[in-house]
């Protein structure tokens, strides 16, 4: 047992759900109890999605308990497949479902004898796997699945497109920025006149998987999920892949070239030597950032990273190597991955925190003070208490952290977000300390003497203590209103009772 | 057409369950706060914690008292002896916190694995010198404000039943103090007949402001509350003996209900919940009648609440709102809204206990009535697929929902309500009611000032489902 306030991924089952859900008419079924469909709020709350999300439970109750799920799941399964005809359907076990120990396969081989459409189960345990782990197998699952069902209807297509392309894979729903970032590497796919073969899994329809090797190589920009996919389509069809994060100036640069190469291996001979050039100094400002005066102001400054193994591992070497900025800790919550990611920052920061307890992180911040910390919302609020800037930069995030604006991390404009990402967090910080040493503008105070000055009533103490007890946004039109409701009916004291009369009367 | 005297019935059915609620260990959210020298220790996994984290949002981050007791693979094959590793982690929440009370929540692994939590407290109790109280919220037979039932049903077990020495007395009787203070005396009606009834203790947690709001309309008809389950303080845990009288303020209260009737020897006044000004002038007036008292100016103060409703009012007559059902308020909510004016097709809700509610549902059969609309059809445990056929079909003017289905209905044009917010906002009492109607009204106030932009559909499909 381990006393938790907090996690930094979320169990397995959010995993496949996002993999799940990212796919065009692709339904998951939970295998869980009631009130585990939690996932449709976060995303119908966080995405803003217009949608129904395709996840329903088959929901585990005390007869479940008692009897086994029986016919339930597969009816499940068989309704849904009839409601929505649904392409797929992925039977998704969760930390209940693992205890019980029920047959889900066989549910599953059961269901696909009625069902018109594709029924699976998500190999993933709930107590091996987490979130991060468990959408990147789900993923891999669902690719190996297609290619193996083409290849046995012998619909496999033969051959790449004429034409350089790409499959871009690990964009998924509730990622951090992944709508943004797919956007802006699609225009640099286009830039740099490569094809966009298929992006999987957000927006794709199953039915397109068997075309993924048609692609002359994949890109999987994540570190975290997608991986697993670009590796089997390595061992089954030969395809090469670059899984260099585009992030940052000098690694968009360093992507880039791994995708030149991989492209000249197949004959394709390009060289994207001069748009590099052309974007790192003319048309990006991150590099012209680290140039300026402005950022000469940072240098040496002291900041703390923290997130998944993509951004902080990313953020780190933005920070170190284009912007001179002092790291003094970069950790990730990805324990399971940690060796990449000492490898990828150790030239890079003093130390590595390799840690899931944020109680860990949020006393590492607390002795190192630094000017301002890159994390997640956690170390926000961490940053809140000790009065140090955040910038977030990895999940789990917030409504804030989903944008309607466009603000991607990855390729050039990316690089320019990041800029400003890290200038408003510092400079955020110079400005308050700046006020602090000029005695800051209090003029709180003022205003608030100003509207209440002429307050010639009487407040009873435990009206007093009433007030106290409203939040203190509205206590200031609250007092107002209750007062003038007095004054108009000359009563020069107020009481509870005088309280909840104004309530009543004026809603005060 | 005959107007039928008879008040027609109220037509009950069930469906398969299929819906989104709220896991009901989210109960620790509201009861942290409200009893403050409580902590709260969720036993189960990531799936629960994960709940947690993102449906509390921003109160995570405030240090809060409760936390979960993560099991790993270790707890589930037993390899790790629970006892001990309860011992501690409760050990530690001492060291860091020490609460006056632990509240282990058991969820649906603890179920699933059978771990006696029950009878691992009284052990750990007297080995650590805390109490701990065990409630099994978990999502295998309960519904989100379900949760809030179950350990206010362990909470009523510990109620002391002997009144506490005078100092402590003191504290315990601080909030009587404070409601009779600076008050003329002609305003209340003698308390010198109270002496000869028995208590009254009400249950369910409210925040502080709608009990003393509460304990107040009931002093004003000359009936005094002698405590609240739970209160302020688990310290400060009201006094129950045989014979003393109950009544609930909430509709998901049965568990405590029973626990109060059976374990403790209570009466319970079964009355309409004080939602709405004619629930509340219902609940006082059952309450009163049931200590004899006659009650003076209620009438008058309930057509005052509905005439400064009135702006409100406007916006929602002839109306109809549609009950998807996750948080067991429904029946009352709905009841208020046909007073209001509105119609309701369907009332959606997870558990019905026909019983614990049965004057809520006299009352809101005979609102109907009285209103000449329809009565609902009340559907336990609803499908809410079938829900959304339904809703596509009848077009209501507003649904009232989760969160899962809001954004989705929004972009195909039907006005939503989320119904949570019902269950963190104030709604009893008379001076509450603007608040219920605030909220009700405020998708047909926002809707009603963007209706002319043409934008009510905002997906390109007809609105599949």
């Amino acid at each position: 047992m381990k006393l938790a306030y907090w996690m930094y991924a979320g169990p397995a089952h959010i995993g496949t759900l996002r993999i799940a859900s990212s796919f065009k008419n692709v339904h998951a079924i939970m295998h869980a109890p009631l009130g585990d469909d939690y996932f449709n709020v976060m995303r119908s709350m966080l995405e803003r999605e217009r949608d129904y999300t395709p996840v329903t439970a088959s929901i585990v109750d005390r007869n479940v308990l008692a009897r086994g799920s029986q016919e339930k799941v597969v009816d499940n399964i068989v309704r849904k497949d009839k409601e929505e005809t649904p392409d797929l359907i992925v039977l998704t076990p969760t930390c209940t479902s693992s205890i019980l120990q029920e047959d889900l396969q066989n549910f599953v081989d059961r269901a696909q004898l009625d069902a018109q459409g594709d029924v699976m189960l998500a190999d993933v345990n709930h107590y091996r796997v987490n979130e991060l782990q468990a959408a990147d197998r789900t993923l891999s699952q669902i690719v190996q699945y297609y290619i193996n069902k083409a290849r046995k209807n012998g619909d496999l297509p033969s051959g790449k497109t004429e034409k350089p392309s790409v499959n871009i894979i690990g964009m998924t729903t509730l990622g951090f920025h992944n709508n943004h970032d797919c956007t802006e590497l699609k225009r640099l796919m286009v830039d740099l006149g490569i094809e966009v073969n298929e992006v999987i899994p957000e927006g794709a329809s199953v039915h397109n998987l068997k075309n993924l090797p048609r692609a002359w190589f994949n890109l999987v920009p994540y570190r975290e999920v997608g991986m697993m996919a670009a590796e089997f389509l390595q061992a089954e069809l030969g395809m090469p892949y670059v899984n260099i994060t585009p992030m940052g100036v000098v690694e968009t640069a360093r992507c880039l070239r791994a995708i030149a190469k991989v492209l000249n291996e197949q004959g394709a001979n390009v060289n994207y030597e001069d748009y590099i050039d052309n974007q790192t100094r003319f048309v990006s400002q991150a590099a012209w950032f680290s140039r300026s005066i402005d950022c000469q102001n940072l240098t040496g400054k002291k900041a703390v990273v923290f997130g998944d193994n993509t951004h902080a591992a990313a953020m780190t070497k933005i920070l170190a190597r284009e912007m001179g900025i002092h790291v003094v800790l970069a950790g990730t919550y990805c324990k399971y991955d940690a060796d990449w990611f000492k490898e990828q920052v150790s030239e890079y920061c003093d130390e590595i925190l390799i840690s899931d307890d944020n109680g860990a992180i949020g006393d590492a911040i607390a002795r190192i003070e630094p000017s301002a910390i890159f994390g997640t919302q956690m170390e926000r609020h961490v940053g809140k208490r000790l009065n140090i800037p955040c910038g977030v930069i990895a999940a789990p995030i917030h409504i804030q952290n989903f944008p309607v604006g466009y603000r991607p991390f990855l390729g050039y404009e990316g690089a320019n977000q990041v800029v400003d990402l890290v200038y408003n967090s510092f400079t955020l910080g110079m400005e308050d300390h700046l006020l602090e040493i000029f005695g800051g503008h209090d003029t709180k105070e003022v205003i608030t003497k100003g509207i209440s000055a002429d307050s010639d009533l009487n407040w009873h103490k435990e009206a007093q203590a009433e007030l106290n007890k409203v939040p203190g946004f509205v206590r200031g039109k609250v007092k107002r209103n209750t007062e003038k409701f007095a004054r108009d009916r000359g009563i020069n004291e107020i009481t509870l009772e005088v309280m909840y009369a104004a309530k009543e009367a004026v809603g005060a | 057409m005959t107007v039928a005297q008879e008040p027609q019935a109220l037509d009950f059915e069930c469906e398969t369950g299929n819906y989104h609620t709220f896991c009901p260990i989210s109960c620790v959210a509201w009861l942290y706060q409200k009893i403050e020298d409580s902590f709260f220790l969720v036993i189960g996994t990531k799936t629960c914690g994960y709940f947690l984290q993102n449906a509390m949002g921003v109160m995570i981050f405030a240090e809060p008292r409760y936390a979960m007791a993560e099991l790993e693979e270790g707890d589930i094959s037993a390899q790790l002896n629970d006892y001990e590793e309860l011992k501690r982690l409760c050990l530690q929440i001492k060291r860091d916190r020490n609460p006056s009370v632990i509240v282990w929540i058991g969820t649906c692994t603890t179920e699933i694995i059978k771990m006696d939590l029950e009878g691992l407290a009284p052990k750990l109790e007297a080995e650590i010198g805390i109490p701990i109280v065990v409630a099994r919220a978990n999502g295998l037979d309960y519904a989100f404000t379900q949760g809030e039932d179950t350990v206010l049903a362990a909470m009523a077990q510990r109620c002391p039943t002997q009144a506490a020495t005078e100092e402590e007395k003191e504290e315990r009787n601080s909030i009587k103090k404070l409601l009779s203070f600076g008050k003329k005396k002609s305003e209340t009606k003698e308390e010198s007949e109270d002496k000869d009834r028995p208590p009254l203790v009400l249950f369910g947690s409210l925040p502080d402001p709608v009990v003393t709001n509460l304990t107040l309309e009931l002093k004003k008809q000359g009936i005094q509350v002698s405590g609240w389950l739970p209160s302020k303080r688990y310290t400060e845990l009201p006094v129950l003996q045989e014979g003393y009288y109950v009544a609930g303020v909430n509709p998901f209260l049965s568990r405590t209900a029973t626990s109060l009737m059976r374990r403790r020897k209570c009466k319970l006044i079964g009355a309409p919940f004080p939602i709405g000004p004619d629930g509340t002038r219902a609940w006082i007036e059952k309450i009163c009648s049931v200590f004899g008292v006659e009650t003076t100016g209620l009438e008058e103060r309930e057509a005052k609440i509905w005439e400064s409703l009135e702006d409100y009012l406007k916006l929602i007559r002839g109306k109809s709102v549609f009950f998807m059902g996750d948080n067991l308020l429904e029946i009352s909510l709905a009841r208020f809204l046909v007073r209001c004016g509105m119609t309701v097709p369907e009332i959606g809700i997870p558990y019905m206990d026909k019983r614990y509610q049965k004057a809520e549902l006299d009352f809101l059969q005979k609102t109907c009535q009285e209103m000449g609309v329809p009565t609902p059809k009340i559907i336990e445990k609803p499908d809410n697929y079938n829900q959304l056929q339904r809703i596509h079909e009848m077009q209501p003017d507003l649904v009232i929902t989760g969160m899962a289905h809001a954004n989705p209905l929004e972009a195909r044009g039907i006005n939503t309500k989320w119904s949570v917010e019902f269950t963190f906002a104030q709604i009893h009492g008379f001076t509450n009611a603007r608040d219920i109607l605030e909220l009700v009204t405020r998708p047909l106030r926002r809707n009603n000032s963007l209706k002319d932009l043409g934008w009510d559909k905002l997906v390109k499909e007809e609105a599949k489902v």
